[in-house]
């Protein structure tokens, strides 16, 4: 007996890959490898051979099980591939469709301009005081110099809940600026002091540069060694680090106020060129904080010996400074809660402004 | 602070340029505001001759004029005015001229076949005035060729600065040119006050009433007889004019004069008006009436200095004199008040009598006391000059007080205080160059103050004043020193948390709003506020009038506002200050949100979703879990205050002390901000959050974490239990049976409907987490059931069959 080897595997081989489904092949590999499969009762009748026969027939029987067992996951294999494909194909979604709703918020401008300062003046070792809104009179006008009747009282346009009686004291005043909280950290009287202290104030004023509430950063060094220059090369290095613009200049003029003596309001400069503001090196100067050395009077009346102490004050408006390196044009919008305003001008919350880092996100 | 070049010129004898002049005023303290200098703007306008001016062949209106320019050339100008004629002298603006009145740039042009190279100026188009009549008719003796402005006086610039309070002296034009000589501009001329000696005895005599005390300690003046009152000169009026003051009459008109020039505020009376032979000031009684030089009637009150004749009040002194004994033109009698008034009750009857007049400018910013003892002389002179006639001897009363103190100056000061090195004779020239007197004593300069500086009182004083001179800007600016060589930390928690919470909110999609302190009081008291304390007594508006007790309400117009401009889904927040009372500690820092109409808004693939109480409470949870605080250990209360919705709000509480508040806004709240729809929100108290415990040694290592290698597993559990409660209770019940083994229990499903008679089904899912074998099915089944007895002993409820 002889068995056509050949004409079975290639017919095997022929049945595989015309299979069209899973279904089919997995009839074919059982019609050909199963217990009762062609392939089998093939290898059954090697048993009626001579040896030698035997083992030829046995290994090319062997050989044809192996090929069409190969041929079979062969085209398992493809079809699998084209079934998926065709699935993938029927679950296309449109790509371009937008993300679900999704809410992105952002920092007020003052909060950004209010960690930038922080970021710098931490650099030059000034912690961070705070103080209350509501303020007596004392510390708002008496403790800075500032005496019931002097004309610097007319200079700022007070918010009072509680109006001064016949002496022109007791007053209960919004703090007209944040230098209240220059005497209560002197009160408390740890030497030597350098802090800033940022915050809300009052003035009954509103029009298109004035609102009745604004924010102003205060700054406050005793020690028994700061002179005036020393005022000046650390808001030079102030507005350099803030504006993050190279020696950006700055022009301290002699100025008045009642807390401080010699006083100064400083400028820097900028350029108006095509009505666009810069800051920076230019033509033209633009006032931007008031300072000065601290009066030996308000040193005084917080309990500081003036004789052993000195040092020196500033304010400045966050408001301002804000505007003027984010190019934000009007101090109104500010206050006005607009969303749109919010997104455009706001911040990304993501770090803590820092000098080491970048200032600006 | 205004004057004009010339008349600086008067005091300041220098060659300095007007760019000079104004940088320097800036640099001394004197900021300049501003420059006109209307000689620039009126530049190509010159004085011309109409050689001819005939008829225009082509027009009735219009004439052709031959215009000598006086450059040697003749133009032929077209001109409509009727005035225009032969042999006049006018004013010529030449081709490409610009006309300031008009705005007009002038071009070479042909009207009605007539060519016409420049114009014939009237006066509105010099922008001098409006009068449109006709072309300037200037008279036959002008100077042809020259400069219009020159020939008018107009080229003359104009300088505003700005003064500082504590420099009354720099409110007359000598005090300005004083401080311009000291920084190096020219020399100070001296005063022009030669002595006028009277010629007869002054029928009205000063007197003090004893109680008028300080606030008039002297006062001094003299009578003029046989004076005519007329028009002031031209350089009188041109220079008031310039600085916008009207010229009225040359006695009223000197007495401004030297209220500018000098700082001296003058008062004269028509003395033929007074009825009395002595003035007498006198503090008033109150409700004295007086018709003032304004033209208005003024009630005065007791305290305020007045200046008697009689029982008539005549005049307020150091503010304004009165109307019915002020010069008129026919006035030939004149009596002169040459006084000095308390500083502080000037400002004080200013202020209530609302009086803004330059002599209240001046007299609450202190005068040079000196001035009683010049005064009068500058005024004779002026007087006697202008208006003729003769004066009295001087009639004064009081004593004229010496405020001249002697104040002391280490040179090394301007160093180590200053911060500059100046040397002391240089410091010592800048000083008498101010008018101290100087000597040195033991190495310290000992200046006596000038009598018209009030301001110096201490060492510093000097220190600035030298400073100021020498120049800010030749300070040099030096770092300061830093105390340690890396910087240190500079935030307390409580700030380092405010910025926390801005950051989770922010990140959490809600945007950070800055809003006023203050709401209309109705709000207020909508949110428990508004009581008579938190009002402001001068609200900038009735709806900015009481100090806010909470954020919300702010936010929530911000809201409608936001809605009204068609951004409907507002989120807001707002890390800030509410209040409570006036005192130091009765603000609290407060963290409020709010989110509006859609948490999820329309959009393709799902549906919309209101905001709830649930958004609110997440934006609480991450602020607090950011924050550090024990967010687990949190209970719930529903008793938050009436501006949420009494059925979906909550506090988040630790014991007694409130944390949060959080939920729906009430509908009734809700719409009473102007918002439709529905709103959520939350109120954060930061300072109320508790403190961290601090580890031993102030070291920030973690708890050691311990990771079970074996398998937890959740088991399911449902329990009916009364409507009324909390879910969270039964988590704690669940969590509470075996402290070791249940690590969680999240409540996973809420069934309510009617048939469960006012009972409900919650599910939570426990999770157990052994720690040191696999749990055994008994092990299993004992913690299932402490805790489902735990859960039932907590709640009343009963496991679901």
């Amino acid at each position: 007996m002889t068995i056509d080897t050949e004409a079975l595997g290639a017919d095997l081989l022929q049945q595989v890959n015309d299979a069209a489904e899973l279904s089919a092949l997995e009839d074919i590999r059982i019609a050909a490898l199963g217990k009762k499969g062609a392939i089998t009762a093939e290898m059954k009748k090697l048993g009626g051979l001579d040896p030698e026969a035997r083992k030829a027939a046995g290994q090319a029987l062997n050989q044809i099980k192996d090929a069409v067992a190969k041929a079979i996951e062969a085209r398992k294999s493809d079809l699998e591939t084209a079934a998926l494909d065709a699935k993938l194909a029927g679950e296309r979604i449109d790509v371009s469709l937008p993300i679900r709703p999704e809410k992105s918020g952002r920092l007020h401008p003052i909060s950004q301009t209010f960690d930038e300062i922080v970021a710098i003046f931490g650099e030059m070792g000034f912690a961070v005081a705070e103080g209350p809104d509501i303020e007596d009179d004392f510390h708002n006008f008496s403790a800075l110099n500032i005496p019931a009747n002097h004309p610097a009282r007319q200079m700022q346009d007070t918010f009072y809940l509680k109006e001064p009686d016949e002496t022109g004291e007791n007053a209960v005043v919004l703090r007209t600026h944040t230098s209240p909280v220059q005497v209560r950290t002197m009160e408390a009287g740890n030497l030597p002091i350098r802090i800033i202290a940022p915050g809300r104030t009052y003035r009954s004023d509103s029009d298109i540069t004035h609102t009745p509430m604004f924010h102003q950063v205060e700054g406050l060094v005793i020690d028994k060694k700061t002179h005036f220059g020393h005022l000046k090369g650390c808001l030079q290095e102030f507005c350099s680090a803030y504006f993050e613009v190279d020696d950006v200049p700055l022009q301290f003029r002699p100025s008045y106020f009642p807390f401080t003596e010699p006083s100064a309001e400083v400028d820097i400069g900028c350029t108006r060129k095509g009505g666009e503001l810069t800051i920076g090196h230019g033509d033209d100067w633009l006032e931007i904080l008031g300072c000065g050395m601290v009066h030996p009077k308000v040193l005084k009346m917080s309990g500081i010996d003036p004789d052993e102490y000195q040092g020196f004050a500033f304010g400045m408006g966050i408001e301002r400074i804000a505007m003027l390196k984010y190019g934000i044009p009007d101090l109104r919008t500010f206050f006005e809660a607009d969303v749109r305003w919010l997104k455009h001008y706001g911040f990304v919350p993501l770090e803590a402004a820092s000098l080491v880092r970048g200032l600006t996100p | 602070m205004k004057f004009t070049l010339s008349w600086l010129k008067d005091h300041l004898e220098t060659d300095a340029s007007l760019e000079e002049i104004t940088g320097a005023l800036t640099s001394i303290g004197l900021e300049l505001e501003g420059v006109e200098d209307a000689a620039a703007q009126l530049e190509p306008f010159t004085i011309c001759y109409v050689r001819e001016a005939k008829q225009h062949p082509n027009a009735d209106r219009l004439r052709v004029c031959m215009v000598e320019t006086g450059t040697g050339e003749v133009v032929q100008v077209v001109c409509g005015a009727p005035n225009a004629r032969t042999g006049m002298k006018g004013v010529f603006a030449p081709s490409g001229s610009h006309i300031p009145g008009t705005g007009v740039d002038l071009k070479p042009g042909v009207l009605r076949g007539e060519e016409s190279n420049g114009m014939l100026c009237s006066e509105r188009e010099m922008g001098l005035s409006d009068d449109h009549d006709g072309i300037i008719d200037l008279p036959d003796d002008a100077p042809l060729g020259e400069s219009f402005a020159t020939y008018m006086g107009l080229d003359d610039p104009v300088i505003e600065i700005g003064v500082t309070p504590n420099r009354g002296d720099a409110l007359g034009v000598r005090g300005i040119a004083r401080d311009l000589a000291a920084k190096g501009l020219g020399t100070l001329k001296p005063l022009n006050a030669p002595k006028v000696e009277g010629s007869y005895d002054s029928p009205i005599s000063w007197a003090r009433a004893d109680e008028v005390g300080d606030d008039c300690p002297f006062v001094t003046g003299r009578h003029f007889r046989n004076v005519k009152n007329g028009p002031s000169p031209a350089w009188m009026q041109q220079r008031l004019m310039a600085i916008g003051l009207r010229p009225i009459s040359a006695l009223v008109d000197i007495t401004n004069y030297v209220t500018f020039d000098l700082g001296r505020p003058l008062h004269v009376f028509d003395a033929a008006k007074v009825k009395s032979d002595t003035l007498v000031m006198r503090p008033c009684k109150g409700g004295e009436t007086i018709l003032a030089l304004d033209g208005k009637e003024y009630t005065m009150e007791a305290g305020m200095t007045a200046i008697m004749d009689g029982d008539t009040v005549d005049g307020i002194g150091g503010v304004m004199g009165g109307e019915l004994s002020g010069c008129t033109e026919e006035t030939t009698e004149v009596f002169l008040e040459v006084a000095l008034f308390d500083p502080i009750r000037v400002a004080a009857t200013g202020r209530r009598l609302g009086i803004n007049s330059d002599a209240r400018f001046r007299f609450e910013r202190g005068l040079d006391p000196d001035s009683v003892e010049w005064g009068p002389d500058v005024a004779a002179r002026m007087v006697l000059e202008l208006c003729g006639g003769e004066t009295s001897r001087l009639t004064s009363a009081g004593t004229k007080p010496d405020n001249r103190i002697s104040v002391s100056m280490r040179p090394e000061r301007l160093k180590s205080f200053g911060g500059c090195d100046i040397s002391a004779a240089d410091a010592e020239t800048i000083l008498s160059k101010l008018g101290f007197e100087t000597t040195v004593e033991d190495g310290a300069i000992q200046a006596t103050t000038p009598t018209w500086r009030n301001d110096i009182e201490h060492e510093h004083c000097l220190i600035e004043e030298v400073l100021r001179i020498h120049g800010f800007d030749k300070v040099p600016a030096l770092s300061l020193e830093r105390e340690t060589a890396l910087p240190q930390p500079i935030l307390s928690l409580a700030q380092r948390r405010v910025a926390f919470s801005k950051k989770v909110l922010a990140g959490r999609g809600l945007l950070e709003a800055v809003t006023w302190s203050f709401m209309p009081r109705a709000e207020a008291e909508h949110f428990g506020g508004g009581s008579d304390e938190m009002m402001l007594a001068n609200p900038i508006s009735a709806d900015l009038d009481a100090m806010r007790p909470s954020i919300l309400p702010n936010l929530l117009s911000a809201a409608a506002r936001n809605a009204d401009r068609g951004q409907p889904d507002a989120g807001l927040f707002e890390v800030g200050p509410a209040y409570r009372d006036m005192s130091p500690k009765g603000q609290d820092m407060v963290a409020a949100g709010i989110r509006v109409g859609q948490a999820v808004p329309r959009n393709w693939e799902g549906a919309v979703r209101p905001v709830d109480a649930f958004d609110a409470k997440a934006d609480v949870m991450a602020v607090l879990d950011a924050c550090g605080a024990p967010v687990d250990r949190f209970q719930v209360s529903t008793d938050a205050p009436g501006w949420y919705h009494p059925g979906r709000s909550g506090c988040l509480r630790l014991g007694p002390n409130v944390i949060a508040y959080f939920g729906e806004i009430h509908p009734g709240t809700v719409r009473r901000s102007g918002l439709k729809g529905r709103a959520a929100g939350f109120e954060i108290f930061m300072d109320r959050i508790p403190q961290p415990k601090s580890k031993k040694g102030g070291g920030k290592s973690r708890v050691l974490l311990k990771i079970s290698p074996y398998q937890p597993l959740t088991r399911d559990f449902a329990f009916m239990v009364d409507a009324d409660v909390q879910a969270d209770k039964l988590s704690r019940a669940a969590m509470g049976a075996d402290k070791q083994l249940v690590v969680a229990a999240e409540v996973f499903d809420v069934y309510e409907g009617a048939e469960l008679d006012g009972r409900k089904s919650v599910a939570i899912a426990v999770t157990l987490q052994p720690k040191d074998a696999t749990l055994t099915d008994k092990e299993i089944e004992a913690v299932s059931g402490k805790i489902v007895a735990n859960v039932e002993k907590q709640t009343g409820g009963s496991l679901r069959g």
